[in-house]
This record gives C-alpha cells, sequence and structure tokens, in this order.
C-alpha cells in the first residue's frame, strides 16, 4: 500500500532491462519502497541493476519474475505471478517494445508481426490485466511507456509508430473505464531519449535522458495526470505536427 | 457506492465500497456477504492516515448521532452510546447535565467507535490516562456477525486487544464509559510563555507542579532557532468550580463553527513564511507572565473546530501529522528530533509538546509515560521521506513509537520495534477474526493484518 509521503511500497516493472524502466524506478526508490519486482525475458540481465537496487537500498526486496512480451496469452498468468509475491500493486511501469529500426519492412512484412504482438497485441492483454488487478485494488498506477511517434505516425517508422498510436489510444480509454473503480494510467509519450534502442541512431531535436525521462514520470506518478509528454514542449510540437496538410507531412525528411 | 477516501491529512486516497447501515442487523448483512477485500468500521475520518478506509473493499460507515440514544444515568455519570456517536454529540447532551466526557481529542467531531479504536487521549492524559481506561464495557459484532460484550472482567484480552486495535479486532456497536463531573461548562486556564525549550520541559516535567492541573499541554514553535529554539506556550487547566462562574446558567454548552475552509485552495498557501509568520504572532500574543483566564470548552479543547474543513487549506498534497513518544528520561532526543526538522527546513505550525501518564493495559495503546510531539507537515515536502526515515530511527532508537491514528508512513518494521506488545496483539487479533475479514489500508500497509 502507498504511503501518505507518495511513496510506493511496491514497484513493478514490466521490460525489466529497459534503459528508461530502470531510470523510472530508480526515481521512485526512497524510504519506504518495500518490493520492486523486475518482469523481464533476461532475469541475469536484469538483475544487474536489482542488485543496484540493493546496494543503494538494502531493505529493499528484489524479485524476479520471467515473462516473454510477446505471448500475450500468458500476461493474466504472469501478473497473478507478480501479485502472489507484493500482494497489492502501488505502481507498475509498462516498458517493454521493439523499435525494428533498420528492417525493411516492405521487403519482409513478416517481420512486423512480432512489433505488433510486442508492443500493441501483448501489452493490450497485459494492460487488461494489470487493470483487472488495479479495480480490484480500488487504486493504483499503471505507466504506459508510448510515444511521440504515435500521435502522427511517420513512414520512416510507420510500423513502430502504428503499434503506439493504437496501444496509447487503448490505454487512454482504458484509463476511463478504470477511473470510477480507483486505478488510474498515465501515458507517457517520449520523444528521442537516448537509450538501448537508439543506440547508434542518430539524436533527434529535443532528445532527452532516461533520468531527465524518469524525473518528470515520477512527478506525474503522485499527480492526478493521466498524459505527459517528455520533454514537455514536445506537446506542442506533436499539436503542429498533427495539423499539418497531409501533401506536406509525406514529404517530411523523417 | 465506491467512493474515494482519505484520513484528515487528505493524502493516500483509495476507493472503497462504501456502505451506510442503519441496524447492527444491516452491519451482519455486510459481513456475512462474502468480501473478497475485507471490511472495516469509519468513523468520522478524523485519523489523518488510511485507518478507515479500505482500498477494494467495504467501508462501514459508523458515524451516526441519531443511531441510539444516549442513555445517561444522572446520578452517577455512567452512560452508554452508540459507537457511531460523536463527541460532539455527547456533549451537547451531557454537558448541561453536569457531565463532561473522560477524554477529548483536539476535535470534537470523532465518534466512540474511533476514541476506542485509536484508544485516544488528551490534555489530561497525565492524570486521567487515555479513553480505555474509562470504558466499563462495550458490545463488539465479531467477524461472524456474532454480537459479544467485552470488558476489563469479560474477556479482558479481547477487551484490550479491542482498545487501540484500529478497527482490526471487530466493530463496536455501543459502549458504557464513565464520565466526569463538572459544575460549569467554562476552563479555568493558566496561560504561561516559555522562551526554549529548557524551560518548557522544566515546567511540564514530573517533578514540577504539572500533576496539579488536570489538563496541561504546551505549544511550541519549531521556526524558533538560537536561544529561542523550542520556546513555547504553556496552557493548563480545569473545569471552573461555580464561584470561578458567575452566570446565571453555568452549564450552558453552544460550540460554534464560525468559518469553513475554502472547498478548493491553492496549493503553497501553507508555506515556510506564512508559518512562520504565525508563529511569531502567536508567540508574542500569549502572555508573559502565567496568566489567568476563563474560557469556554470549545475554546480550550477544540480551537480549530472554529474552522470547518480547516484540513483543506494544505492543497491538494495533503499534509501529514507526525506523533511520537519517547520515555521521559529521553528529553535529549526530543531536542535532536527538534533540530533534525530545523535543518531539513521543514515547517511546521505550532508543534504539540505534552507529558503523557502511564500506559494501559491495552498492548496497541500508544501513550506510554514520556513525552509525546506532534507536528503538522504538507506532504509534498521535499525530501521528506528521508527525513521522517531518520527522525523514525532516532524515536525507535530512544525506545519510542508512533501514533498510528496519526500514522501515514511508518514501515512495518517501526511497529513491531515500537510496540513491543505487537505480536501479542496479533495473536488475539487472529483469534477474535480467523478468517480474516478485518482490513483497512493502514493495516495491509504495517502488516498489521494479511494482506
Ligand atoms: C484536529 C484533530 C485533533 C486531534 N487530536 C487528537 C488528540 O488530541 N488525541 C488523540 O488521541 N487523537 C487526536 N486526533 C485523532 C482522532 O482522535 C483519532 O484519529 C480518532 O480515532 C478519530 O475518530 P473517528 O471517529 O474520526 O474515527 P476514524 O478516523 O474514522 O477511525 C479511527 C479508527 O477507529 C476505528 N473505528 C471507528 N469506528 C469504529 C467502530 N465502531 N468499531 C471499531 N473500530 C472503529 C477505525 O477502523 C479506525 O481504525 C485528532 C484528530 C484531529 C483531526
Ligand atoms: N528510446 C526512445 O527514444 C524512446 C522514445 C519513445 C518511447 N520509448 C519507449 O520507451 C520504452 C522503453 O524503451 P527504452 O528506451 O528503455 O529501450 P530498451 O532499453 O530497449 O527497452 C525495451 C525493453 O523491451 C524489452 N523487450 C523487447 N521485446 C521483448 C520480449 N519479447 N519479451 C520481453 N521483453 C522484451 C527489452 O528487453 P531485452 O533487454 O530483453 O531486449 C527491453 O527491456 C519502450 O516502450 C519504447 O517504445 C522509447
Amino acid at each position: 500500500m502507498k504511503n501518505g509521503l507518495g511513496v510506493a511500497q511496491s514497484i513493478v516493472l514490466f521490460g525489466g532491462t529497459s534503459d528508461i524502466g530502470q531510470a523510472i524506478v530508480s526515481d521512485l526508490l526512497r524510504p519506504g519502497v518495500a518490493h520492486v519486482v523486475l518482469v523481464s525475458r533476461n532475469i541475469e540481465e536484469a538483475d544487474r541493476f536489482g542488485q543496484d537496487i540493493t546496494q543503494r537500498y538494502p531493505d529493499i526486496d528484489v524479485h524476479h519474475v520471467r515473462f516473454d512480451g510477446q505471448d500475450a496469452a500468458a500476461m493474466t498468468r504472469v501478473v497473478q505471478e507478480v501479485v502472489s509475491l507484493v500482494a497489492d500493486i502501488d505502481v507498475v511501469i509498462v516498458a517493454q517494445a521493439l523499435l525494428g529500426d533498420g528492417i525493411d519492412f516492405l521487403q519482409n512484412p513478416h517481420e512486423a508481426i512480432p512489433l505488433a504482438t510486442v508492443n500493441f497485441t501483448a501489452t493490450m492483454t497485459l494492460l487488461l490485466a494489470l487493470g483487472h488487478q488495479v479495480n480490484q485494488q480500488g487504486y493504483g498506477r499503471i505507466v504506459l511507456l508510448s510515444s511521440v511517434a504515435g500521435e502522427r505516425v511517420r513512414r520512416s517508422n510507420a510500423v513502430y509508430g502504428a503499434t503506439k498510436a493504437g496501444i496509447d489510444a487503448f490505454a487512454l480509454a482504458l484509463d476511463h473505464e478504470l477511473s470510477s473503480g480507483g486505478g488510474s494510467i498515465l501515458v507517457v509519450r517520449p520523444g528521442f531519449v537516448t537509450s538501448k534502442m537508439t543506440t547508434g541512431m542518430q539524436k533527434a531535436p529535443f532528445s532527452a535522458t532516461p533520468a531527465a525521462v524518469a524525473k518528470s514520470v515520477a512527478r506525474a506518478i503522485d499527480s492526478n495526470a493521466r498524459i505527459i509528454w517528455t520533454p514537455s514542449i514536445l506537446r506542442w510540437v506533436f499539436m503542429v505536427f498533427r495539423h499539418l496538410p497531409t501533401a506536406l507531412w509525406r514529404r517530411m525528411p523523417f | 457506492m465506491r467512493q474515494k477516501l482519505s484520513g484528515w491529512g487528505r493524502t493516500a486516497w483509495s476507493y472503497s465500497d462504501v456502505v451506510t447501515p442503519s441496524s447492527s442487523q444491516d452491519i451482519s448483512a455486510v459481513i456475512a456477504a462474502p468480501q473478497h477485500r475485507g471490511v472495516i468500521a469509519r468513523g468520522l475520518g478524523r485519523s489523518y492516515g488510511a485507518a478507515s478506509q479500505n482500498a477494494g473493499g467495504t467501508v462501514i460507515e459508523m458515524a451516526n448521532d441519531e443511531a441510539s440514544p444516549i442513555a445517561l444515568d444522572p446520578r452517577t455519570g455512567v452512560v452508554t452510546a452508540g459507537a457511531g456517536v460523536s463527541i460532539d454529540a455527547l456533549l451537547k447532551y451531557c454537558v448541561p447535565r453536569g457531565w463532561f466526557v473522560p477524554v477529548t481529542p483536539g476535535t470534537r467531531f470523532v465518534t466512540i467507535g474511533g476514541a476506542i479504536g485509536s484508544d485516544i487521549h488528551g490534555k489530561n492524559h497525565h492524570v486521567d490516562g487515555s479513553f480505555g481506561a474509562h470504558v466499563l464495557s462495550m458490545r463488539v459484532m465479531l467477524s461472524t456477525t456474532e454480537i459479544i460484550e467485552l470488558s476489563p472482567s469479560i474477556r479482558p484480552d479481547w477487551f484490550w486487544a479491542t482498545i487501540a486495535g484500529m478497527g482490526l479486532t471487530g466493530i463496536v456497536i455501543d459502549a458504557t464509559f464513565q464520565m466526569l463531573a463538572i459544575s460549569s461548562s467554562m476552563m479555568h486556564v493558566e496561560t504561561e510563555r516559555l522562551q526554549n525549550f529548557d524551560a518548557l520541559i522544566a515546567a511540564m516535567g514530573s517533578s514540577s507542579d504539572d500533576d496539579g492541573y488536570r489538563y496541561s499541554v504546551a505549544w511550541v514553535d519549531l521556526l524558533a532557532s538560537g536561544s529561542s529554539l523550542g520556546r513555547g506556550v504553556l496552557s493548563r487547566g480545569e473545569h471552573a468550580t461555580r464561584d470561578q462562574d458567575s452566570r446565571s446558567e453555568p452549564l450552558v454548552y453552544n460550540p460554534k463553527v464560525r468559518v469553513s475552509a475554502p472547498p478548493w485552495v491553492p496549493n503553497g498557501v501553507i508555506n515556510k513564511l506564512s508559518i512562520k509568520a504565525f508563529n511569531e504572532a502567536w508567540y508574542r500574543k500569549a502572555p508573559r507572565r502565567r496568566t489567568e483566564s476563563i474560557e469556554s470548552i470549545a475554546g480550550f479543547f477544540h480551537p480549530l473546530d472554529g474552522v470547518r474543513q480547516w484540513n483543506r487549506l494544505y492543497g491538494s498534497q495533503g499534509f501529514i501529522q507526525y506523533q511520537f513518544i519517547v520515555p521521559l528520561d529521553q528529553t535529549d532526543v526530543l531536542r535532536t528530533v527538534i533540530g533534525q526538522f530545523a535543518d531539513a527546513g521543514v515547517a511546521s505550525f505550532l508543534a504539540v509538546l505534552k507529558r503523557m501518564g502511564e500506559s494501559n493495559l491495552a498492548p496497541m495503546s500508544f501513550p506510554t509515560a514520556g513525552w509525546t510531539l506532534t507536528l503538522d507537515i504538507a506532504a509534498g515536502a521535499r525530501g521528506l521521506p528521508e527525513l521522517l526515515s531518520a527522525v523514525d530511527t532516532v524515536v525507535l532508537d530512544a525506545g519510542g513509537r508512533h501514533y498510528l491514528a496519526k500514522d501515514a508512513h511508518v514501515s512495518p518494521g517501526a511497529v513491531r520495534k515500537g510496540y513491543d506488545r505487537f505480536e501479542e496483539w496479533k495473536t488475539i487479533r487472529n483469534e477474535m477474526d480467523p478468517t480474516g475479514v478485518w482490513k483497512s489500508d493502514l493495516g495491509r500497509r504495517l502488516g498489521l493484518v494479511d494482506p
């Protein structure tokens, strides 16, 4: 159960190896946190972060749960496994995703399937399972890492952008469904973030570090916010982008 | 109906299914229905943290001044009242008849059930003990829906586990307790200003004349520094006698709520500057030398009740009230703690300092011979979790503990370390509620019950 200072007693990260996800968890750590659950497909890798947590906060119990982000049908079971470890979930961050950078999807249409599955189908079932849990709890904050890429999908990352557009739209509506029961969803729309996902790529304007994203997210978790952009200026940039005439948008260089 | 609830501090909101029973049959019907996330009783929600809410589960709203008549024996002052009856209603009924509640907190808007659940204390603790000490018997509904009578001689272990049991042993239906005879509704009060912490401690200490006053409490200015560190105003009183009260009807009692806080207050209205100015003005206002005055019951005991919903003044992030106690010989620890808050730059309106008397038989009762300090802090203050965790350690290492009715942040370990009879209480609790029906957010966070 979260306390009156806004400290989460239990924090869960799906995509336990995600750079942004780990930065958010780090930002939430303070006296009062009792459990961190890292849900990942690579426990060994995730535990490097786990050990880091234990070193900073010896009182925190770090748990690992294995999951395959492609296995949409398994999400209810995975959530149950998490719940069996921590009882109630105070804050859960959903970070797993694939970018598909450098893949020629026109040549290899089947390559779009894992992106659609991990970023959309399985994340959707995960959000539903988590939504059910927080609804039963009568409180609980779900953080979804979406992306500005979904706000107006561009040709250079159409597959990724479309999966983010879909999951983003779904999460906003699911939040409405949950709000009368006490749970809520925070949709985070970062721009370019320097992380594992983007190594080797050329930085886009308004790029941010995972730590900077984490800071805004931590503040938003404490508030009533349902959607944030990081950095916040992207909200206005993409508002303009959304309204550009298609003729102009299709000729944009990205 | 699913409803968003918090305690008086307006933090840690959660949603519970709230039911308002009109009889004990209604209550048993709720308990008998399958309850996935348990049930808790709620009084007037004046606990600061999450004691009377139950995220995803059921909350039974007990507060109801009309639920049962107040049965007062005008000769003995023994009264029986429904658990949902407020001290406000009780005073309105009993004061004109010459009887006062044995213990009142700093607000009259608490229920008898809440007074028992938290085993509340007042300004008279050093003389009269806490509320539980005055309870002669009570009827409690167990999780089987059976209603049993408990008293210091009938199932005393269950009786004392329910006193300060935070609603986690059963639902108090009604209680019988001893009132205090008074001959005036006025208070005879002595006020004096003390220029620093040592002077304050000396004036209130066990070797002082403090035990000669039924009511005694001091307000401390935590923002004063240097040689004024811990300066305060000591206020002590007694119910006025007939010769001190010249009114023709000395038992007339007519408390008033004067104003309401606006429903929406921007964040930051209460900040370090406004607090400092307030504390300074208030200290200056108090008489330099010991001064006698006659005050009303409301003015002396319940000054904050004059402003309805003053808790909203802290804005949307709410506030917490930090209350701990340390043994009598640990005055240095008080000084350390005051220093910790000062160093961190955390501002608090007047902190309250009181010397408490002996503890009672309830394993989870907070008061014990020692010094208790209480302060209000805006919940959003930067670095607060770190600061409070450091203060908690100092308090616990000194053999102290925290008041659960106020708590919004301590760790499960802090309860086990502070309350040395915790395991004993938990065993009795589990015996009274083997199927684990009673649950609250506070109980979950602190592991008082299984999740
Ligand atoms: C301005 C202010 C000043 C205060 N001053 C003091 C003070 O001087 N001394 C002090 O001791 N406290 C003080 N308090 C705290 C307050 O007295 C306690 O929190 C009290 O328990 C509140 O009673 P309530 O009716 O609001 O109950 P709630 O806050 O709703 O509930 C308190 C606890 O009692 C349980 N409970 C309520 N009804 C029942 C029932 N029928 N059967 C079983 N359990 C029940 C609840 O489950 C919960 O655990 C103060 C609070 C405020 C807001
Ligand atoms: N970086 C950016 O510029 C940026 C911008 C906007 C939004 N985002 C979003 O932010 C989130 C986190 O990204 P990040 O930057 O932190 O990148 P990251 O470090 O690459 O994190 C992506 C995570 O997804 C996990 N994952 C992928 N496929 C999986 C599968 N099948 N099963 C289990 N886990 C799987 C990865 O696990 P492995 O380590 O095991 O591969 C990794 O933990 C993502 O949702 C991303 O879309 C990122």
